[in-house]
C-alpha cells in the first residue's frame, strides 16, 4: 500500500483547523437546537466536543493518511449518521415520533441503534474485519501480514501481537492521562467548599467519566501487557488468533468513542455504576455510556478467550503447568474472570437501555420491577472485574522480585494456585458492594465471610514476596522497575488492609459510599496496576525498543508519585470516616475538610506531574541510541535469550524447557534450552 | 545462626511497629462522635481492626525493610541469592492461620450484625421519605416535618421509602447507613445516646443536588420530644385552618422549598423536568393530547394532588412524584405562592 505524504507538521494543522471547524459547527448546531443564539455557545462543551472529535480526525489525517484509524473514525461517523437515519425513518413510517429535539435531534432509539451500527462501521473501516469477510467469500488470506514501515503500522490493523500490544499500551496511557485531566479538574473544584468553577450536573459527569474511563484504561493496559508478553513467555510467534487478537483491540477505540461522546450529549449523573431508577431517567448520554461499554466487553471477552487458547495450544516444548512463568499464571487467571463475567455488565446496562427505550420495566417497582435486581447483576461482574485489574499486576510483581533479588519466587505453586485461588473466590463476594442496599439483613453474612476469605490466597502472595526477598541480593542502587514493584507491594498491602472494616458488614454500614471506599479502590488499583504497569513498561521497554529508560528521571517519577499518592489516599480514607460521602461536588464547610481536600488536590497534581516525566521520559529514549540490546536484568526468562529488539517472529529457532523458571542460586541450571536443529516453521 | 538472628530482630520490630501504628491510629481520632448504641459494637469491632491492620502492615513492612537494608549487596557481587525454593510448612502454616482468622472474624463480625439489628419491639416509629433533594419525616401522630427529633435512649425504627430513585439515609455520628428504595419500604433502627444535633445527609448518588440532600436530625430528652411532638399536632391542625380559611403565599413558598417542588419547577423562567412556576397562573396551557386549558386554581389543585391526569406537552408524563399527602390547606398555600410568580 503507498504511504501517503504526512508529517507531524501537518497533523497539527489538521488538529487546528479541525477545531475551529468543530467548533463553528458545533456552536451552529446549538442554534439550530434551541432556535436561540448566545456567546456562551462559543464556550460550551457541547460545542467543543465536536471540535475535538475533527480535530483528532484531523490530526490522525495528518500523520497518517486515510488509513486504518483515521478511516475508521469516518466511517464511525457516517455509519452512526446512517443507522440513526434508519432507526428515523422506520419510526415515522411506524407512526411514531421520528425525531426528538431533547435528544439532539435523534430520539434516543436512534442514537443507540446508531451508536452500535458506527461503532461495526469502525471496524469495518479500520480494517478490522477484511480478512474475515475474504474468507466468507472464500478467498485465502496472507498468514503472516508484513507490517507497514515505521510508526504507520501503529495506526492500523496488524496482526503481530508486539504491534497490538503497544497499541494497546498507547490507547491505554492515553485513556489513563484523559481520565486523570478529568480528575485534575474536578480536584479543583473540591479543594475547597463551595462551588467555584462548576456545576453540580457537570462534577457528576466528569466524575463519572473519570471513573469508567480509568476502567477501560486499566482493561487495555493489562490486555497490553498480556498480548505483548505472553506468546513471547510461553515461547510462541503469535496468539493463537492473531485477527482476532487486532479485532479485541480496535474494537475498544469505538467503545472510547462512544464514552467520551456522552459528555457531549447531555453528560450523565450516575457514576459509572449506573444505577437504576436514576439511570433511567438520565440524559442521553447515559445511553451513550451503556452501549460504549457494551461493545468494550467484546474486546476483553475475546482477548480472554485468545489468551486461554495460546497458552493451552501454543507452549514451548516440555512447558508444563508449573513450569510457566508465574506471568502466565496470572494471565490465565485474569482471563477466565473476563471470558465468563463480562457478559453480566453488558446485560446489565442493556437492560436499563431497554427500560430506557423500550419501556421494559425491570428496575421500575411501579410496574413490578426491582432496581436492587440491577446491582446484582452488575456487582456480579464488577466485582471479579476489580481482580482482573490486580492479577496480572501482582504477577508482574511475583515475575520481577526473582530477577532482581537473584532468588526463586518462594513457593511458586503456591503463588500460582493462589491466582486461581483468588479469581474464584472473587466470584463469590459480590454482595458486599451491597450492604447497605436494602438486601436481605442475613443473606448480607454468607458474602462477608467469603470476602474475607480473599485475604487467604492474597496473604500467600504477599508472605512470598517477603520470604523472596528475605537474604535476597538487593542491589545497591535500585533500578527503577524494582523501585516501583516494591511500591506497588507496599500501595496495594495498604489497599489490601482496609479491605476487612469494608468485609464485616456492621463497620461497612458506616464506611460504604465514603471516601473511605474511594481511598481503598485507590490504593488498589494503584497497588495492583498503576505501579506494576509502570514496572513492567520500564522494565520491558528495553526488549521492545532495544533502549533503556532513563533511570534518573525514573527515579524522579517514582519519587514524586509515591509519597503524593499515600497522602491522597490516606487523606481520602481519613475524610471518609469523618463523614464524607462520595460523589458529592460540594461538601459542608462545618466539617473542615478544607485543609485535606486541598492536600489531595495538590498530590493529584504531583502524580500527574510524574506521569508527565514519565512520558518525557519515553520521548527523550526513543529518540535516543540503542543502547540495551541484550539480556539488561540478567534474566533467565527466555524472551531475554534473545536480542532486543525482538524479533519479527520472536523465536528464530524453538525452545525446550530444561529447568524452573526461578532457580537463581542452583549452579548451572538453565530455564530454556534453544534447540538449533528446529527452525520455526513460517506458516 | 545467621538467620535466628534476622528473625528474632524482625520479630521484635514487628512488635513495636504494631504498637506504634496502632496507638498512632488511636490518637489520630478517626472516628466522629458516637452518638447511637448502634455504634458501640460497630466502634468496638473498628478497633479490633485496627489492631489486625496495625499488625499485618508490621508483619509485611518489617521484613521487607529490614531485608532492602540489611541484605543490600555492594556493585562488584554480581551473583545469585541462596536458592531457597519454597518451604512447604511455611506456606501451610501461612494459609491456614489466616484463614482461622477470617473465620473468627467473620464469626465475630456475625454477631456484631446481629447486636446492631437488635430490634425493640416498643420502638417509635416513624416515616421517612427521601426525595429529590431532601428528607421528609412522617410522624404517626399525624404531622409532617423536616427536621427529624428523636427521644435519647429509646429506640427509633425508621420506615423509609423514596418517592423517585435510590437515596441512602447515613447519619455518621450513628455510624449505620441504608439505603431508601422506590417501591420498597426499608427499615433503620436507631437508639440515640447522645443528646445533641446532628445531620443526615444522603448516601448514594442521586443527581445533581445530591452533595445538598441534608436534613437536621435533633436528639432531645423524653420531656422535650414529647412536647415538641403535641406542639407539631398542635402547629399542624392551626395551619391547615388558616390556610383553608385564607390561604398564605409565605408558607406556600417554604412549601414550596421543603417539600422539594423547587427540584423540577423553577420559579423564574428556567427550565426544568416540569413546568417553571413563573407567570404560570392563567397562563393558558397546551396539554399533552392537545388540548388547551387555563391554569387556574382548580388546574393546579388537580396537577398537585393527581398530576398524571393532565400533563403538559413537552414533559415527561410520569416523572411528579406523589404528593397527595399534601392536606387542601397546604395545597392552597402553594397556589397563592404561584399566583405571586410573574
Amino acid at each position: 500500500m503507498n504511504k501517503p505524504k504526512t508529517s507531524f507538521k501537518k497533523a497539527v494543522v489538521f488538529y487546528l483547523a479541525g477545531q475551529v471547524i468543530g467548533l463553528i459547527f458545533g456552536v451552529l448546531i446549538q442554534v439550530m437546537v434551541t432556535n436561540t443564539f448566545e456567546p456562551k455557545y462559543f464556550w460550551d462543551l457541547a460545542s467543543w466536543l465536536l471540535g475535538v472529535l475533527l480535530s483528532l480526525l484531523g490530526f490522525f489525517y495528518g500523520l497518517v493518511g486515510y488509513y486504518g484509524i483515521v478511516k475508521g473514525l469516518i466511517y464511525q461517523v457516517i455509519g452512526t449518521l446512517f443507522f440513526a437515519s434508519l432507526t428515523t425513518a422506520i419510526r415515522w413510517m411506524a407512526g411514531m415520533e421520528p425525531f426528538d429535539m431533547n435528544t439532539f435531534i435523534f430520539t434516543e432509539s436512534a442514537w443507540v441503534t446508531g451508536a452500535l451500527g458506527g461503532s461495526i462501521a469502525f471496524l469495518a473501516g479500520v480494517g478490522a474485519l477484511s480478512d474475515w469477510f475474504k474468507w466468507a467469500k472464500g478467498e485465502k488470506t496472507e498468514d503472516h501480514r508484513h507490517d507497514l514501515k515505521g510508526y504507520i503500522k501503529y495506526f492500523g490493523v496488524s496482526l503481530d501481537h508486539k504491534v497490538i500490544g503497544i497499541q494497546y499500551t498507547v490507547t491505554s496511557l492515553l485513556l489513563l492521562s484523559t481520565g486523570g485531566l478529568f480528575a485534575l479538574i474536578f480536584r479543583i473544584e473540591l479543594s475547597a467548599p463551595g462551588l467555584q468553577i462548576m456545576d453540580t450536573q457537570i462534577y457528576n459527569s466528569l466524575m463519572g467519566l473519570h471513573g469508567i474511563i480509568m476502567i477501560v484504561s486499566i482493561l487495555l493496559g493489562i490486555s497490553g501487557v498480556i498480548n505483548y508478553l505472553v506468546p513471547m513467555l510461553i515461547g510462541a510467534q503469535d496468539m493463537a488468533f492473531p485477527r482476532l487478537n487486532a479485532f479485541s483491540f480496535w474494537v475498544a477505540v469505538p467503545a472510547a468513542v462512544l464514552l467520551l461522546s456522552s459528555l457531549a450529549l447531555g453528560g450523565f449523573d450516575t457514576g459509572w455504576t449506573g444505577y437504576p431508577p436514576l439511570s433511567t431517567r438520565a440524559p442521553l448520554g447515559m445511553s451513550m455510556f451503556f452501549v460504549g461499554i457494551w461493545v468494550a466487553g467484546w474486546s476483553s471477552i475475546l482477548g480472554a478467550l485468545n489468551l486461554i487458547v495460546t497458552v493451552l495450544r501454543l507452549r514451548a516444548k516440555n512447558m508444563t503447568a508449573f513450569k510457566l512463568p508465574i506471568f502466565v499464571w496470572a494471565a490465565i487467571s485474569t482471563s477466565i474472570i473476563t471470558l465468563t463475567a463480562t457478559q453480566m455488565i453488558g446485560l446489565s446496562f442493556q437492560l436499563v437501555v431497554f427500560e430506557r427505550i423500550l419501556g421494559m420495566p425491570f428496575f421500575d417497582p411501579a410496574k413490578g420491577g426491582n432496581p436492587i435486581l440491577f446491582q446484582h447483576l452488575f456487582w456480579f461482574y464488577s466485582h471479579p472485574v476489580v481482580y482482573v485489574f490486580i492479577l496480572p499486576g501482582l504477577g508482574i510483581i511475583s515475575e520481577l522480585l526473582p530477577v532482581f533479588v537473584r532468588k526463586p519466587l518462594f513457593g511458586y505453586k503456591w503463588v500460582a494456585m493462589s491466582s486461581l485461588g483468588i479469581a474464584l473466590v472473587g466470584f463469590l463476594v459480590w454482595a458486599h458492594h451491597m450492604f447497605a442496599s436494602g438486601m436481605n439483613e442475613y443473606l448480607r453474612v454468607p458474602f462477608m465471610y467469603s470476602t474475607l476469605l480473599v485475604a487467604v490466597p492474597t496473604g500467600v502472595k504477599f508472605f512470598s514476596w517477603v520470604a523472596t526477598l528475605y537474604q535476597g541480593k538487593i542491589p545497591r542502587e535500585i533500578p527503577t522497575p524494582m523501585l516501583f514493584v516494591m511500591g506497588g507491594i507496599v500501595v496495594f498491602l495498604l489497599g489490601g488492609l482496609t479491605g476487612p472494616p469494608n468485609a464485616t458488614v456492621s463497620t461497612d454500614l458506616h464506611l460504604t459510599d465514603t471516601y473511605f471506599i474511594v481511598g481503598h479502590f485507590h490504593d488498589t488499583m494503584f497497588g495492583g496496576y498503576i505501579f506494576p504497569f509502570f514496572a513492567s513498561l520500564y522494565y520491558w521497554f528495553p526488549k521492545a525498543t532495544g533502549k533503556k529508560l532513563n533511570e534518573r528521571l525514573g527515579k524522579w517519577h517514582f519519587w514524586l508519585m509515591t509519597p503524593s499518592f499515600l497522602i491522597l489516599t490516606l487523606f481520602m480514607m481519613r475524610v471518609g470516616l469523618l463523614g464524607m460521602r462520595r460523589r458529592i461536588a460540594d461538601y459542608d464547610p462545618l466539617l473542615q475538610f478544607d485543609f485535606w481536600q486541598l492536600s489531595m488536590t495538590i498530590s493529584a497534581y504531583l502524580i500527574a506531574t510524574a506521569v508527565i516525566i514519565f512520558i518525557i521520559n519515553v520521548i527523550i529514549t526513543v529518540r535516543g541510541p540503542q543502547n540495551a540490546t541484550g539480556n539488561v536484568w540478567r534474566s533467565r526468562s527466555p524472551e531475554w535469550q534473545v536480542p532486543s529488539p525482538m524479533p519479527a517472529h520472536n523465536y528464530d529457532h524453538q525452545f525446550q524447557v530444561v529447568g524452573e523458571p526461578y532457580d537463581y542460586g542452583l549452579e548451572g541450571s538453565k530455564y530454556v534450552e534453544f534447540m538449533v536443529d528446529d527452525e520455526v516453521k513460517n506458516g | 545462626m545467621q538467620n535466628k538472628k534476622h528473625l528474632i530482630i524482625i520479630s521484635v520490630l514487628i512488635l513495636i511497629l504494631s504498637g506504634l501504628v496502632y496507638y498512632g491510629l488511636l490518637a489520630s481520632n478517626l472516628f466522629p462522635t458516637q452518638a447511637a448504641n448502634q455504634a458501640i459494637p460497630i466502634d468496638w469491632l473498628f478497633d479490633l481492626e485496627l489492631k489486625l491492620i496495625a499488625f499485618f502492615f508490621s508483619v509485611i513492612m518489617v521484613p521487607m525493610v529490614y531485608s532492602l537494608v540489611v541484605f543490600r549487596k555492594s556493585d562488584d557481587d554480581q551473583s545469585d541469592g541462596p536458592h531457597m525454593e519454597g518451604n512447604t510448612t511455611l506456606e501451610i502454616v501461612w494459609t491456614v492461620i489466616p484463614l482461622i482468622i477470617v473465620i473468627i472474624l467473620g464469626i465475630i463480625g456475625a454477631d456484631n450484625l446481629k447486636q446492631v439489628l437488635a430490634v425493640d419491639p416498643q420502638a417509635n416509629e416513624i416515616k421517612v421519605v427521601g426525595f429529590q433533594w431532601g428528607w421528609r419525616f412522617e410522624y404517626p401522630q399525624g404531622f409532617v416535618s423536616n427536621e427529624l427529633y428523636l427521644p435519647i435512649d429509646q429506640q427509633t425504627v425508621l420506615k423509609m421509602e423514596s418517592s423517585d430513585v435510590i437515596h441512602s439515609f447515613w447519619v455518621p455520628e450513628f455510624r449505620i447507613k441504608k439505603d431508601v428504595l422506590p417501591g420498597q419500604i426499608t427499615e433503620y433502627r436507631v437508639t440515640p445516646n447522645l443528646l445533641g444535633s446532628y445531620v443526615v445527609s444522603c448516601a448514594e448518588l442521586c443527581g445533581s443536588k445530591h452533595a445538598y440532600m441534608l436534613g437536621n436530625i435533633h436528639v432531645v430528652s423524653e420531656n422535650e420530644y414529647t412536647t415538641w411532638v403535641d406542639d407539631q399536632v398542635k402547629l399542624a391542625k392551626e395551619i391547615e385552618l388558616a390556610s383553608l380559611g385564607k390561604p398564605d403565599s409565605g408558607r406556600g413558598k417554604q412549601l414550596y422549598e421543603t417539600a422539594g417542588c423547587k427540584a423540577c419547577h423553577s420559579n423564574n423562567g428556567s427550565k426544568g423536568t416540569g413546568p417553571t412556576w413563573s407567570g404560570l397562573f392563567g397562563q393558558e396551557v397546551t396539554l399533552a393530547d392537545g388540548s388547551v386549558v387555563v391554569a387556574d386554581e382548580q388546574y393546579l389543585f388537580n396537577s398537585i394532588k393527581q398530576p398524571a391526569l393532565q400533563t403538559v406537552e413537552g414533559y415527561p408524563s410520569n416523572a411528579m412524584p406523589d404528593f397527595s399527602y399534601l392536606k387542601d390547606g397546604q395545597i392552597n398555600d402553594l397556589i397563592e405562592y404561584i399566583k405571586t410568580l410573574e
